[in-house]
């Protein structure tokens, strides 16, 4: 090693500070021009993928015209073999459990299970 | 068989006698401070997976006689000279293979040091345990991590000035990097021989972090500036999380060549979390692996805290350029905060800079308890960790700078 780095002089190793914090700025800067495209280059391609995902889906199917649809079964909420007020019981239970008001929670189908 | 001069040759061969040799006490005072940091780690708790190892290498080294860690024989390493043995045998040219056969068990436990295997492992451990999703959310934090160097490069120029030499001053300086695996791999590589008391400066300030950072995040942000309440990243996908070790080493490793090791390891443990398919390598690095590294690294650098070396004035100015160096870390980190708090019309909390120096998750956690000190509802923690791992990049970064210049 050269006398120089061994044992440099003031103006030198304030040279060599400045120098190694900008090379420290340097790396992280373009370390983040890279992460930043890469998160671009990601969100885009996942936005592609969702819109492909999206137009290649079949359109949402009516609900079969075989299955018992109680009378009560209102919007998505299906309701299978299940009496309107029996649901409407269940997801009062299901909300007083959870401690939250029933419009914030979301049903959306609700069959009985028949022991075998 | 005379017995009386069977008892005296074994009392003079022993170890107590050794404390009655020229400059035993000094082993003495060593013992002392090995308790006292023994008390540190195990009573007050300060990094005391690594702070208990050191402290007992450092008992164990100054014992008179143990004949665990040879110092001059790392001496004698270091400078490429002869070494004789206790034997009387001549050793022309030292290698690990020789180390092997003629050192103590700490001595055979430091040669992991002095290739710097130990630093990596637990780099790689680092980052088997680091989730990089903030950072990769809210990628601008990485500059906080570069603007808490500063500490690094102003300790350095102020070892320069207490008349240390350049590559001591860089393995003082990097202390500010508040990251314990790369000072003392940076300190194996350029000044073995301060390696006990910038080891124990590193872990203990890291340990302090809670005490050192909050007075100057509150001399350095106002107080609207501190309930600054910032908003939900987005959030990252898999896919990201698994090219981001992959991006990163690559391109850091092209830029700084001598940074391969720490970022190799490190975004190799993190690849090993993120892909999915290596938990059991994941597990092992961040507790196994790790774990046993963390012994042998502990136990050889409290090794080499030998009372010959360090007891001297050297110690008391590594110490206080150490401090000075945490603060300035922490304060370059915090102006970066006001910057960028600045620059984003006030939607950052710029408390989030001082977790640019390392210190993972430590630091991070001082920013979290600070900022909700000042508004209950504030929750900096996640957006903390975005600059906090940034650090370990940036700390690496600089090492691999002040390798490049003094290795």
């Amino acid at each position: 090693m050269s006398e120089a780095l061994l044992h440099p002089s003031v103006p030198s190793a304030a040279l060599m500070a400045v120098l190694g914090y900008a090379v420290v700025f340097f790396g992280i800067l373009l370390l983040l021009v890279v992460v930043i495209v890469m998160g671009k280059i990601m969100v885009s391609s996942q936005k592609k993928a969702a819109a492909a995902a999206a137009a290649a889906a079949p359109a949402p199917e009516a609900a079969p015209a075989d299955k018992p649809v109680a009378k009560g079964t209102a919007g998505e909420l299906m309701l299978h073999d299940v009496d309107p007020k029996d649901a409407a019981m269940v997801m009062a239970i299901v909300a007083h459990k959870l401690n939250k008001p029933l419009n914030e929670l979301r049903f959306r189908s609700i069959k009985e299970v028949k022991d075998k | 068989m005379n017995i009386l001069e069977t008892l005296g040759r074994l009392a003079s061969e022993s170890g107590f006698a050794g404390f009655l040799a020229a400059g035993g006490w000094k082993n003495l005072i060593m013992i002392a401070i090995a308790c006292g940091l023994l008390y540190l780690g195990i009573v007050k708790k300060f990094e005391p997976l690594l702070l208990v190892g050191i402290a007992f290498g450092c008992l164990l080294t100054n014992l008179p006689g143990s004949g665990l860690y040879h110092l001059d024989m790392w001496d004698a390493y270091v400078a490429g000279t002869p070494y004789i043995t206790a034997a009387g045998e001549v050793i022309e040219h030292l290698t690990f293979t020789t180390v092997m056969h003629e050192g103590g068990l700490l001595d055979v436990f430091y040669i992991g040091v002095k290739a710097g295997v130990y630093p990596s492992i637990i780099f790689m451990g680092v980052g088997a345990m680091t989730d990089f999703g903030p950072l990769l959310a809210n990628p601008k934090s990485l500059l906080l991590g570069a603007a808490a160097q500063l500490g690094v490069f102003v300790a350095f120029f102020g070892a320069i000035l207490l008349g240390f030499s350049g590559p001591q001053a860089a393995s003082i300086g990097i202390i500010g990097g508040a990251d314990g695996p790369t000072a003392i791999f940076l300190t194996t590589k350029l000044a073995p021989e301060l390696l006990g008391p910038i080891a124990i400066a590193a872990y203990s300030y890291m340990a302090l972090i809670p005490l050192i950072q909050p007075p100057i995040m509150k001399f350095m942000t106002t107080p609207a500036m501190r309930v600054v309440k910032m908003e939900q990243t987005r959030e990252v996908s898999k896919t990201e999380k698994i090219i981001f070790p992959i991006v990163v080493s690559a391109f850091v490793i092209l830029l700084l060549p001598s940074t391969a090791p720490l970022i190799g390891c490190l975004m190799l443990g993190n690849l090993f979390r993120e892909c999915g398919v290596t938990d059991r390598l994941s597990d092992t690095v961040q507790n196994a692996l790790m774990n046993i590294v963390t012994i042998m690294l502990a136990t050889s650098v409290g090794a080499t805290m030998v009372a010959e070396r360090f007891l001297s004035a050297d110690t008391i100015k590594i110490v206080i350029l150490g401090l000075v160096a945490f603060a300035i870390s922490t304060t370059g980190g915090l102006i970066g905060g006001r910057i960028m708090y600045r620059v984003s019309g006030g939607k950052i909390n710029p408390l989030i800079g001082s977790a640019g120096v390392s210190a993972v998750p430590m630091a991070a956690r001082v920013a979290q308890d600070v900022g909700r000190k000042y508004n209950k509802t504030n929750f900096l923690l996640m957006h903390a960790m975005g600059p906090n791992v940034a650090g370990v990049i940036g700390s690496a970064i600089a090492a691999g700078y002040l390798l490049s210049v003094f290795g």
